[in-house]
């Protein structure tokens, strides 16, 4: 199931001249979300960059409907829209939560994790830019270890809140990592999404350039870095089966890891931590152990596969 | 005073009760204004990989009925991703005068 972008219609899958900045990770994320769903989905929006990019009354920056909604309600909002769209029989029409990482790791966590227990039919986006940069990149909980925001301007002390992890362990039918640098990939994730029916959850790398302070014509390049680097590893978890995406898959190895100083380096967030290497170090032994949970949710998840792998040593 | 005297008004055949907003282009103005560097596609260099197309966060790259791209100056916001994106260099990012 690949991408064909010659058969894709040259639809508006946003609408230009929306109030985004430039190069905005965001409305990239949207044009996937219609690529892969067409005109078959319903967006719910809670606070954030998303509800302001729309636009100005009486038009509107996204093309999809949109359900604008508070923090702590999107996935609660989104299970009975699902609910009210069963009554009327159209089974299937999705409906798509796009949250930022403050609306999906603090203030919606409730909502989320709830609508995860009752397994809705529901897909949730949590669009992580790490850090509240619509209201001036405060600090969240799924900000990186060292990142400047201007609620930690010593960078931060503590590690990125692992949400896919807390996902799994919910039992949610269907989680997966992406990032805007590789949208085949992530449009290929949102069609094996909707084939499954229960709570879906897909976690979306979006680099901003206002807050990571780099050049807005790298917001590709390093959604790249961050999975080459091994600090984002894409994964697919679906029904009980976990595996790594095809492209993370060589770095499982260390040696083939771009070095993380790459990935420091083009953002300004970073800009203090260059010339300590203990913090670098740091940043390191977070990748080791990202890896080490990735190699233990593999072997957790395909028991009979990692049987096959010691019978064949054997 | 009869009832004639008062005029009857007919009630807006289109009313929203709810702040109801449509998709279209220009929702914050028009946003080629924002520019500092403008994209130019060298039609010749361009081989129709679309990879610009696909990583335009603005929809502001237009495919051609010949398999190419061009740019819509009137809202492209100049961010230069078709131009890293480009594999084959056919994007260059031109200062606006």
């Amino acid at each position: 199931m690949t991408v064909n972008l010659k058969k894709l219609p040259d639809h508006k899958y946003v609408m230009p001249g929306n109030a985004a900045c430039p190069g905005c990770p965001e409305t990239m994320g949207m044009r996937y979300l219609k690529m892969a769903y067409g005109d078959n989905f319903v967006m719910v929006i809670p606070a954030g960059c998303s509800s302001v990019i729309q636009g100005i009354w009486p038009k509107n920056g996204i093309n999809a409907p949109v359900l604008n909604i508070v923090f702590a309600a999107a996935a609660s909002a989104a299970s009975g829209m699902k609910a009210a769209f069963d009554m009327l029989g159209k089974k299937d029409v999705q409906v798509v939560v796009w949250a930022g990482d403050g609306g999906t790791g603090d203030i919606g966590f409730q909502a989320l994790s709830g609508a995860a227990e009752r397994d809705e039919d529901i897909v949730y986006i949590c669009v992580d830019n790490e850090a509240y940069m619509n209201t001036g990149i405060q600090r969240s909980s799924l900000t990186p270890y060292g990142a400047w925001t201007t609620t930690t301007w010593t960078g931060k002390k503590e590690h990125k809140k692992n949400i896919p992890l807390i996902m799994i362990a919910h039992g949610a039918k269907y989680v997966a990592t992406a990032t805007v640098g590789y949208p085949t990939d992530f449009i290929e994730k949102l069609q094996r999404a909707a084939k499954i029916r229960g709570f879906k959850y897909i976690h979306l790398l979006a680099p901003c350039p206002v807050g990571w302070r780099f050049d807005p014509a790298k917001t590709g390049e390093i959604g790249q870095l961050a999975v080459k680097t091994g600090l984002f590893p894409l994964f697919e978890y679906a029904e009980g089966k976990f595996q790594l995406s095809p492209l993370s898959r060589r770095y499982k190895d260390p040696a083939k890891r771009v070095p993380i100083t790459e990935y420091l380096k083009l953002q300004g967030r970073f800009r203090h931590l260059l010339n300590k290497p203990e913090e670098i170090k740091k940043i390191e032994e977070y990748i080791d152990s990202v890896w080490y949970m990735i190699d233990v949710l593999e072997k957790a998840f395909n028991p009979q596969a990692e049987a096959q792998k010691l019978l064949r040593t054997l | 005073m009869t009832a004639e005297a008062y005029p009857v008004l007919e009630e807006p055949k289109t009313f929203f009760l709810a702040p109801l907003s449509k998709p279209a282009p220009g929702s914050a103005g028009k946003t080629g204004t924002w520019r500092t560097h403008k994209p130019v596609v060298n039609l010749e260099k361009c081989t129709g990989c679309l990879l610009c197309w696909l990583y335009c966060p603005e929809n502001t790259v237009i495919k051609l009925e010949n398999g190419k791209v061009a740019i819509d100056y009137e809202y492209c916001k100049g961010c230069g991703i078709c131009a890293t994106s480009c594999p084959f260099d056919a994007i260059e990012m031109v200062p606006e005068v």
